[in-house]
């Protein structure tokens, strides 16, 4: 009987206020150390925290978007621990009424099946600093910048139960909270962040013990390292061995997966309600005014996408994945051909996309010079393949789509009297196979086809050439 | 009658009237500082040049047409509040080289209001102590004799008052810490509602507790302080939308049919019986002004000092950890490693009744006992607050002694803490329920130390507490005692 992985993750979402979440210091990442601090976020003796009403609306958003239960009352408590780049010796988060209850994600997976994850709850909490060791010899460098950020930290059900699962997970998660606006998402500057909790079993037994694996940082990291994690319990399982309750840590150099504490040596964090804050009681109304103000989510985007557009699930799925390609989707669509806008964009964008390391966010084509080249292919302008070669030219170098076409002598021939003439070269210098497909060779047709589409230099019209070849060589000659 | 024995709203008059000058008034107070602290070490730090700065702006500003309330008054701050600029060491040598960028409200407000700061103000360490004699600057001593302890943690507020080196000062009272040290001392304070004065800038010790408020000679002297030091600050969570008061328009009003409780509670076992009778002659005397004396009950003072021992502590353990040595304060020259930098750090920056008091924290904040400690203490800390609720459904005011002893002699409980912490068994109630307390002296042991009794009212009846005090001072002269003390060459 083979095992089942069980995994749970908890993902930290820093938050894009303008400000930090107990003080009125920016959050702008980049900054000379220890530039955006103050009293409050360097804990000098009698500062006192004042929350952020803008971080509580962005958790607000993000409980409603997930269909969670919204606190009405929930309570900031201390997590008591020593660490440099910790400045008051305690973290503000929340223990036991977080703001955001039991919520859920639907997941559409690879084989196109959808799964529903269990949310547990979603609490805010304020980022630690950052303890820099490279730039100093045998000391560390503090810097608090970070300190104050809020946080969102999202926490799922152990219900994922393969790796891809995981992904699918974190990557709706990580679309959700960009269409929410409630976060940048940028996982390279730590905006995102995902820890797993990673255990075995046979189906149907018990969940075993997990171990927790910090540190993931990247879609491809949570992937390697529940593999791995995967692997070493079920080393230790069949060899009639027991996991250890454990935090662990991704070293993502050598793909692998290293104990940091275990249970016995974890903090005692000494959880209490911070005094300095009155819990956070929330009217009715004013969650009413978050919810009213939510964009579309992306359930309800993919949905519209197929009615409106006709598209199938698989198109309308991916193009929905995130708001800007959603976005740009719509400002090529419309009007136009649905589906050929969304071939050209899963196929010829994406891909260029990939190629280059980019996002649609930072795409060189701008959605209205796409849009323009998929109507130079419905009005005749251009073939679908020439527009090809417009659109490698515009994704390298931009410009505008009929400039292009013009300077480089791309517009279709549509002329009827020229397509012949090209036919007629085509034939003259082909008697041979002329003949042939007269005597009945009928497959010598697409050769012809060839022939005259490489004399036009890719330009004539293909519904034009064929017709007109068509008609030449069935006419007796 | 000497300049330094006005009060402050004398002094006030005196200004207004241009008789004296800012400068004159703060000069002629550092010179009685100089000459007297030497035998009682009220101050830590005194603010002597920057005084005279604000002094000699004070009185360009009174000769501008300046209307500011405190304009050219002089006061000090207890060492735990903030000052920009100025050494703030909360007693402790954790602090001893920290200078805050930044000032407390209290402190910002009070200047605001035309103040001059003359120094900074003795007090136990981290405000954790009944006697002012874990202060890291030496034990602060009873003007009234001496031999006895000033009282704490503000006990350097209490004595300075009390020895007519300063008009007023501010202290914070987390268990009694204003009340009891304005006991010992013969002097005024109040601990004003929970809420009512910023906690923005004042070292925490204990967050739910803390409470600043003014020590002065009167009742109407703490009134001038309070229309200044209270209002809402959106800087602290804490601070009440509806803060702010009229402290000394609302003094006039008359006792007559004002129905104060007395809890029996307050005059068992361990009280002090020279205290009983002077504090059972001050409620004749409120009953002689127009009162209705009523019995209430307050059954669960008893249990208020061991909830106190557990909440207490469990905040200041969290409080202080960020005093860690990394940032600013103390840190220590011999770790090797960052274990051992915030062991060694802590333990030689902090004395041994705070690291005590970290202790206990730690312990009933800790996974097993959270429970059985923390949680329990919260549960009497509503029981308290349910029998205040009671008792003020019935009377407008409450009135018991301050403390159940006078003054103690140095060194008599520093090898007992329990003992010390039951000096603050009448004062504690008070900061559990959140609730407005105010001492008045109201007599002396035939020793010759002052009496203290403490009115304690409702959520926000800080204006009736001084009004009833005020009544009181007009009719009697306790707080208008002085004590003999020598100027010597400082």
């Amino acid at each position: 009987m083979s095992w089942e992985v069980v995994i749970g993750l908890e993902v930290h979402v820093q938050l894009n206020t303008q400000s930090k979440i107990f003080c009125s210091c920016p959050t702008r990442y980049g900054a000379e150390p220890n530039l955006h601090t103050c009293p409050v976020c360097l804990a000098l003796p009698g500062a006192l925290p004042v929350l952020n009403a803008a971080a509580v609306d962005k958790a607000i958003a993000f409980g409603l978007a997930v269909g969670a239960e919204i606190n009405r009352r929930s309570i900031f408590a201390r997590k008591n621990y020593f660490y440099p780049d910790l400045p008051k010796g305690y973290q503000i988060s929340q223990y036991e009424i977080p703001i955001v209850g039991r919520g859920q994600l639907l997941l559409t997976l690879a084989d196109g099946t959808e799964k529903v994850v269990g949310i547990t709850r979603a609490h805010l909490e304020e980022d630690a600093g950052k303890s820099l060791h490279e730039a100093f010899s045998a000391e560390t460098g503090i810097d608090l910048n970070r300190a104050g950020t809020p946080l969102l930290e999202i926490v799922s059900e152990p219900d994922m139960r393969s790796p891809s699962e995981a992904v699918a997970y974190l990557k709706k998660l990580h679309a959700l909270v960009r269409y929410l606006d409630i976060s940048d998402g940028n996982m390279q500057e730590g905006s995102f962040r995902c820890d797993a909790n990673v255990s075995l079993r046979r189906a149907g037994e018990p969940f075993g013990t997990r171990a927790e694996i910090k540190n993931l940082n990247s879609f491809r990291f949570l992937e390697k390292a529940i593999e791995y994690e995967m692997e070493r319990q079920q080393d230790i399982l069949e060899s009639g061995g027991k996991v250890v309750q454990e935090t662990r840590l991704f070293d993502a150099n050598k793909g692998e997966t290293r104990s940091m504490r275990s249970k016995e040596e974890a903090n005692d964090y000494r959880y209490f309600p911070d005094p300095d804050l009155l819990p956070l009681v929330l009217e009715e109304s004013h969650i009413e005014t978050v919810r009213a103000s939510l964009p579309e989510l992306p359930d309800a985007k993919k949905q519209r996408f197929m009615e409106a557009y006709g598209l199938p699930a698989y198109d309308a799925g991916v193009l929905t994945s995130s708001r800007a390609l959603a976005d740009y989707y719509e400002v090529v669509a419309e009007g136009l051909d649905a589906k050929l806008a969304a071939n050209w964009l899963m196929g010829d964008l994406l891909g260029a996309l990939n190629r280059s390391g980019a996002e649609i966010e930072s795409c060189p084509v701008p959605a209205g010079q796409m849009r323009k080249l998929l109507q130079r292919i419905q009005d005749e302008t251009i073939s679908g393949k020439i527009a090809k070669e417009v659109f490698d030219v515009l994704f390298e170098q931009g410009a505008d789509v009929d400039d292009i076409i013009e300077r480089k002598g791309l517009r279709q021939i549509t002329d009827p009297a020229a397509i012949a003439r090209l036919i007629d070269e085509v034939l003259a210098k082909n008697p041979g196979q002329v003949a042939d497909y007269r005597a009945g060779k009928d497959k010598l047709f697409g050769f012809f086809v060839g022939q005259a589409m490489k004399a036009s230099q890719g330009k004539a019209n293909p519904e034009q050439l064929n017709r007109i070849l068509r008609e030449r060589l069935d006419q007796p000659s | 009658m000497e300049l330094h024995d006005h009060g402050l709203a004398d002094l006030r008059r005196l200004l207004q009237k241009k008789e004296i000058s800012a400068v004159e008034l703060t000069t002629h107070f550092l010179q009685r500082i100089r000459s007297v602290d030497p035998q009682l070490r009220s101050f830590i730090t005194l603010n002597g040049e920057n005084a005279l700065v604000q002094a000699h702006r004070a009185d360009r500003q009174r000769a501008d047409g300046s209307t500011q309330a405190l304009l050219g008054l002089p006061i000090a701050h207890k060492d735990i509040f903030s000052t920009r600029g100025l050494r703030t060491t909360c007693g402790s040598r954790m602090l001893e080289n920290y200078i805050p960028p930044f000032d407390a409200t209290v402190v910002e407000r009070l200047e605001q209001a035309g103040t001059v700061l003359l120094g900074k103000l003795n007090m136990d360490e981290f405000a954790m102590g009944s006697s002012n004699e874990t202060s890291h600057y030496g034990a602060v001593r009873n003007p009234w004799d001496t031999r006895m302890v000033p009282g704490g943690s503000s006990g350097g507020s209490a004595a300075a008052v009390a020895a007519r080196l300063v008009p007023a000062a501010t202290g914070t009272d987390t268990g009694g810490s204003i009340r009891q040290p304005a006991a010992f001392c013969g002097i005024t304070g109040l601990k004003p509602t929970y809420g009512r004065v910023s906690r923005y800038g004042m070292i925490a010790f204990a967050s739910s507790l803390d409470q600043a408020g003014p020590m002065a000679r009167s009742a109407e002297d703490c009134a001038l302080l309070m229309d200044a030091m209270a209002g809402h600050d959106p800087r602290d969570s804490t601070s009440h939308p509806q803060a702010a008061g009229q402290f000394s328009a609302a003094l006039d009003r008359p006792v007559r049919g004002l129905r104060i409780g007395v809890a029996e509670e307050f005059f068992a076992d361990g009280l002090d019986s020279q205290i009983a009778e002077q504090v059972r002659a001050a409620i004749a005397q409120l009953e002689s002004l127009g009162a209705r004396i009523v019995p209430v009950h307050l059954p669960h003072n008893a249990v208020a000092v061991s909830a106190y021992y557990v909440l207490a502590p469990a905040e200041a353990s969290s409080n202080l950890a960020r005093f860690d040595g990394v940032r600013y304060g103390h840190r220590s020259q011999h770790a090797d490693n960052l274990q051992e930098l915030y062991q060694q750090s802590r333990f030689e920056g902090f004395g041994a009744e705070v690291r005590r008091r970290i202790l206990i924290g730690s312990y009933v904040l800790s996974a097993g006992y959270y429970d059985a400690y923390y949680l329990k203490a919260q549960k009497v800390r509503s029981l308290i607050r349910e029998d205040f609720r009671r008792a003020f459904a019935e009377v407008d005011l409450i009135v018991g002694p301050t403390t159940p002893t006078p003054a103690f002699a140095l060194d008599a409980k520093t090898e007992d803490p329990v003992s010390m912490y039951l000096a603050d068994i009448y004062t504690i109630a008070v900061n559990l329920a959140g609730i407005p307390a105010l001492n008045l002296p109201c007599g002396f042991t035939r020793e010759g130390l002052p009496i203290g009794m403490q009115l304690m009212g409702n959520y926000f009846a800080d204006e009736l507490l001084l009004a009833v005090g005020h009544a009181y001072q007009q009719a009697t002269s306790w707080h208008l005692q002085r004590p003999d003390l020598a100027e010597v060459q400082g």
